[in-house]
């Protein structure tokens, strides 16, 4: 038993240690001091308003939405058949392909981020727009070859060898057998790259270029001239979005099943 | 010319060791015919070969006299019940049942009426706008054979569609499976390891071994009068021994014991094999007569309604069964008698 509460109270410390930041962020956010303070003296919508009408943070917002979205269809548009041939088809080396696929999450942001400006800016000279779809598209990858491919596993194959003995092509299988039937994987592989993707700074912060921000960079230059709580009114209302999305993806799929 | 004929089929999937070779074999119209083998014996890859869903590396396959083997599966229009019934998770059963119609382009009407002619035959009727995961085993097995049944195939083919049933499901089943096969006299082929399972719904069963049919026959030949010692070692033979044919009808055992058995020989079978059911066994006696050898009893094994001894004899080990109205003591001497309508030659 003494065991048990030592372990108890250690791991209380540990979790407050990650949410009271958080908590004073979320705190700070509605103060009405100029500068961010623990505690506040009174209490203001102020700061949020401000964000809404700052044009560079909501031009970032839509931009990192817009950038976040395409990329993240692209990765299903191409991860899904990808997902699926890995998962069904004895390909050569298929376990160095897969971990290939993952290496954008291992590998350390700025050094992906590095190597697509290497690539992407430098040498082969894209348009920043286009840069950042496919930096970001490269991002989000993984996780759709990843979530999709583990439900597509799940997948009894016989079912697909029932549907080509009943009529169906392959293709034909695939989009009304397959596809049906992974649409939790998808979704939540969706959700996943997105959230990915909208946070990423290392690789926004290298294939941006005059005139085009991401939200992250645009809030890091803000609080390298500003220190006023509005930096955190659009910390609270970033991690409100995740959380909402976080909360989706749970009750979708379980959280369990894609980490 | 047979309704469909596997002719010199053979599958490998390295060129080195092959999975099926020269396999022949041919189902008359309306047949049921089993695939009855140990795992490994190539008996699915047969049935995948003729469902298209693995290409042969030579040989033929042919359908009332359409050549087949390279037509891709979803033309073959064959209907196939898998041991994991593969039924679609996203679909109501109705739905699961129309899946393949549907495909056909038939009119809705049309649709319809087969569904719900081929639901009620299989007993489903209730059901129909259930989702799979709200249904049993045994439901969700019906389910599988209508949904394969509906689309009126030229074969019917069945990957061990009982073995994922519980005793008493899978005897309910199998019956089932029997009275809508022969119902519809529709060609089938059904892939099982049970013996029992085969020899009580077929026609005609092909007992395989390392990717070849050891013996094809009914299922009463088989089990009467298996032709190779696998086969008889699969359908429930247990005693082996040695004999070497002397005059017609006369074996001498290695002890010089004469044997006499009702069965044909053929040139190469040197070996006697008997069920343990068919041994008699009585007292020892001095007297020695033909097909008769003396033992002494090692092991005695309680099976219920019936004693099972292994007795040690000078032809071998031999293991006979017999009613509990005469119990032996291990260490007993006895005489066991093979009779000569019993003993076969393998």
């Amino acid at each position: 038993m003494r065991k048990n509460v030592s372990l108890k109270i250690f791991a209380g410390l540990v979790f407050a240690f990650l949410i009271v930041p958080l908590l004073i962020i979320i705190v700070t956010s509605f103060g009405t001091n100029s500068t961010i303070q623990f505690p506040i003296q009174g209490f203001t919508l102020e700061w949020y308003t401000k964000v809404f009408n700052n044009e560079s943070f909501m031009d970032s917002f839509f931009l990192s939405l817009q950038v976040a979205f395409l990329a993240t269809l692209l990765a299903l548009i191409i991860g899904v058949p990808a997902a699926y041939s890995l998962a069904r088809h004895t390909v050569f080396g298929r376990n160095w392909i897969k971990s290939f696929f993952l290496s954008p999450t291992i590998v350390p942001g700025l050094v992906v981020g590095y190597s697509m400006y290497q690539f992407i800016v430098i040498k082969f000279q894209f348009p920043i727009i286009q840069g950042l779809l496919l930096g970001h598209f490269l991002i989000c990858l993984p996780y759709v070859i990843r979530v999709v491919g583990s439900t597509i596993e799940q997948l009894d194959f016989s079912i697909e060898e029932v549907s080509w003995t009943l009529g169906c092509t392959k293709i034909q299988t695939f989009i009304k057998v397959v596809l049906p039937n992974i649409t939790s994987g998808i979704f939540a592989s969706f959700m996943l790259a997105f959230i990915n993707s909208f946070n990423n700074i290392p690789v926004s912060q290298f294939l941006s270029g005059p005139g085009v921000t991401m939200l992250p960079t645009s809030l890091m230059n803000y609080i390298e001239y500003n220190y006023d709580p509005s930096v955190s009114a659009l910390s609270v209302v970033l991690m409100l979005g995740t959380v909402v999305l976080m909360f989706v993806i749970e009750k979708t799929l379980g959280l369990a099943s894609i980490s | 010319m047979s309704y469909v004929e596997l002719k010199d089929i053979r599958v490998s999937y390295d060129n080195k060791n092959n999975i099926l070779k020269d396999l022949n074999l041919s189902i008359e119209k309306g047949e049921l015919v089993s695939l009855l083998g140990p795992s490994g014996c190539g008996k699915t890859t047969t049935l995948r070969v003729i469902a298209g869903l693995i290409e042969p590396n030579d040989g033929e396959f042919l359908v009332d006299n359409q050549n087949l083997t390279k037509v891709p599966v979803h033309k073959r229009e064959f209907g196939m019940v898998f041991q994991s019934y593969a039924l679609f998770p996203h679909l109501t059963i109705k739905e699961n049942v129309a899946f393949g119609l549907k495909l056909r382009k038939e009119k809705k009407n049309n649709i319809d009426k087969k569904v719900k002619d081929i639901l009620e035959i299989t007993g489903l009727e209730a059901l129909s706008d259930r989702y799979p995961k709200q249904l049993s085993g045994g439901q969700r097995q019906r389910v599988a054979l209508a949904r394969a049944l509906v689309i009126e195939p030229k074969l019917l083919l069945l990957d061990e569609p009982l073995s994922n049933l519980d005793a008493k499901l899978r005897l309910s089943m199998r019956i089932e499976i029997k009275r809508i096969q022969s119902k519809l006299g529709i060609t089938s082929v059904f892939v099982t390891h049970d013996q029992e399972e085969c020899f009580s719904i077929s026609d005609k069963v092909a007992v395989m071994n390392k990717g070849v049919i050891e013996q094809f026959d009914t299922p009463e030949e088989i089990y009467k009068n298996p032709k190779t010692e696998f086969v008889a070692r699969f359908i429930g033979f247990e005693n082996f021994f040695t004999l070497t044919p002397t005059e017609d009808w006369k074996y001498k055992a290695v002890d010089g014991t004469v044997f006499q058995s009702n069965r044909d020989w053929e040139p190469g079978k040197q070996t006697g094999t008997i069920r343990p059911d068919d041994i008699e066994m009585a007292a020892s006696t001095t007297q020695h007569t033909d097909n008769t050898v003396s033992g002494v009893i090692k092991v005695r094994t309680f099976l219920g309604k019936s004693y099972q001894y292994e007795v040690e004899t000078s032809i071998g080990t031999l293991i006979a069964n017999k009613a509990d109205d005469v119990v032996y003591q291990v260490g007993d001497a006895v005489t066991l008698s093979i009779p000569a309508h019993k003993l076969i030659i393998v």
